[in-house]
């Protein structure tokens, strides 16, 4: 039971930085239609970012750790959005009314280029970051197993759950989340009032690309690694929780994302870590079978 | 009366001239000549396919018009951004009614005033009280309406903006004839006690003509006829070609 709870802990904080990715595969997804194949690669650019800002401000004296990451964090989403921003820009627009699969091979294109040119400029292997947030909350301690949470799933759990709710009040309460919604709903019609529509898809690429951003930090510091492979490892199960939670859904993202991050937990400590990869993506199978559109999806008939 | 090359009289606030739209290779539009004047209600009828709709989204820059002008207020907007046209407040009621399935009555009719940031709490009830069905459902889902309170919401949500040409395609279409009715009565008063300048499409001839100052006709991507709502009613061609059987 407390090694349960303990893989159950873990397996949340996992699953909050895949929600965090699957919100920008999610929000791209409803808002134009297309899969953004490169949105892996931006979460491991934040988290090199990241990596980089915190080096660079060690360098520069900033040592109080609260402080640090702070900033670390700040720069890593502004960063990060700008490359969210240029390859809607670059790779994505001038597509648009092309044929249906031309976005798609640019994003895939788009996953490469990024991919390498981090591989290139940072080199293939793991970069470490020392362990900066020790500690934890021990929950249980009955002499032979010790239940804990530690302090750096308890600020990534935090944090996801902070920017989840002002994301949702952004969509539902702000004149922005009111013509995302209008744009994923009827983008002609959105168009016809005076929104422009363009501008809105660039500001959810941005957003996606600084949610990522802080996905990618959380990473960094919960992984204390980082390197340029994991933006296609976890950009795939992000994708994977994306879709099990009903592409288009955010309450479904970040569910899908929790699911994700618990089945794979689960499957490494229950039954073998070589295969966990395999469970997750066996559960996704087996969930789109009884439920095709998901597991917060609305079927297409009620799209207009 | 061939009317396809009437001269655009001044303080003409929409003129269209030879206009020409295509969808790959389907010509839709095939030389348009079209004016509104302010205060007008201008009704455009024709048969299925004739164009109607297509003329409607071309004004709105969507799809591009492929050549002739489009001029609004003096202003050449052919080649504007659809939703720079729409802050022009040029407003449309679309085919299909377009209403945001998945967002209340209320949003739906705040996202009229995208147009219109100065859009007040007056605009909202002066559309309530045209529409009061509305406001009994101002919570509820635009996707859960029934097709004569979406066509109450698609108009309201035009109206929010406060237009100064308000466009509206079909607004009769798969309506009860009560409710109809109801409809076209909103536009004759919106158009008496608040001027506002109308282009209305409507395949119910009979409805339209009675309530438009002018009207066209149009047939194939042409317009073949104009004049008087009146005079287009009396001519015998309208007579059977449109008014059979749509008059109720
Ligand atoms: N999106 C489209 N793609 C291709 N052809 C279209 C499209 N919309 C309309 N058309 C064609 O253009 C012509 C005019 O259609 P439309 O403007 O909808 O007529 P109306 O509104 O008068 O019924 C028709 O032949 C129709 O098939
Ligand atoms: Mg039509």
């Amino acid at each position: 039971m407390e090694y349960f709870l303990q893989q159950f802990i873990n397996g949340i904080a996992l699953g909050s930085i895949y929600g965090l990715i699957a919100l920008g595969y999610t929000m791209v997804y409803g808002i134009i239609g297309m899969i953004n194949f490169a949105h892996g690669d931006i979460f491991m650019i934040g988290g090199f970012i990241a990596l980089i800002a915190f080096l660079c401000l060690v360098a520069l004296g900033v040592t109080a750790v609260p402080l640090a990451l702070f900033l670390v964090l700040i720069i890593a989403m502004l960063i990060t959005a700008l490359y969210g921003w240029v390859v809607e820009r670059v790779a994505y627009r001038p597509l648009r009314h092309s044929f249906r699969l031309a976005p798609m091979l640019s994003a895939i294109g788009m996953a490469f280029v990024l991919g390498n040119f981090v591989q290139i400029a940072q080199g293939a292997r793991v970069k470490p970051l020392p362990p900066l947030i020790p500690g934890g909350l021990i929950l249980i301690d009955n002499g032979g197993f010790v239940v804990q949470v530690s302090n750096v799933q308890i600020i990534v759990v935090l944090t996801t759950l902070a920017l989840m709710v002002i994301f949702s009040l952004i969509v539902a309460r702000t004149r922005l989340g009111r013509d995302m919604r209008a744009c994923e709903q009827d983008r002609t019609m959105a168009a016809l009032l005076g929104v422009d529509t363009d501008r809105v898809i660039s500001t959810t690429f941005v957003i996606g690309a600084a949610l990522a951003a802080v996905a990618g930090f959380m990473y960094l510091i919960y992984y204390g690694v980082i390197d340029f492979y994991i933006g296609f490892v976890a950009g795939i199960k992000a994708f994977t929780a994306a879709v099990l939670g009903g592409i288009g859904s955010l309450p479904g993202a970040m569910l899908g994302g929790l699911a994700i991050g618990l089945i794979e937990t689960m499957w490494s400590a229950y039954f073998s870590v070589q295969y966990r990869d395999v469970a997750a993506f066996s559960i996704l199978i087996v969930v789109l079978i009884f439920m095709p559109t998901g597991l917060l999806g609305r079927p297409e008939i009620e799209k207009v | 009366m061939s009317a396809a090359a009437q001269p655009a009289a001044a303080g003409a606030l929409l003129s269209i001239k030879g206009l020409r739209t295509a969808y790959g290779k389907i010509i839709a539009l095939k030389g348009i000549d079209l004016e509104v004047r302010e205060g007008e209600i201008v009704a455009l009828i024709g048969a299925n396919g004739a164009g109607k709709s297509t003329l409607m989204m071309t004004i709105f820059g969507n799809p591009r018009a492929q050549s002739g002008r489009i001029v609004f207020d003096g202003e050449d907007i052919t080649q504007i951004a659809t939703h720079d046209i729409a802050r022009r407040r040029i407003a449309q009621s679309p085919e299909g009614r377009r209403i945001f399935p998945r967002m209340s009555v209320l949003e739906n009719l705040k996202m009229g005033t995208v147009a219109a940031p100065r859009s007040s709490d007056r605009d909202l009830e002066r559309v309530l009280n045209l529409f009061p069905r509305l406001r009994e459902r101002l919570t509820q889902r635009g996707g859960t309406l029934s097709g004569g309170e979406q066509q109450m919401l698609a108009i309201g949500r035009a109206l929010m903006a406060h237009p100064r040409l308000l466009m509206l395609d079909e607004p009769s279409l798969g309506l009860a004839p009560l409710v109809a009715r109801q409809i076209f009565e909103a536009i004759r008063e919106l158009n008496r006690t608040d001027g506002v300048t109308v282009l209305l499409v409507e395949q119910n001839a009979f409805h339209a003509l009675k309530l438009a100052h002018r009207g066209y006709v149009m047939v194939n991507g042409l317009i073949t006829m104009t004049g008087s709502g009146h005079e287009l009613l009396e001519r015998p061609e309208i007579r059977a070609a449109y008014l059979e059987g749509g008059r109720h």
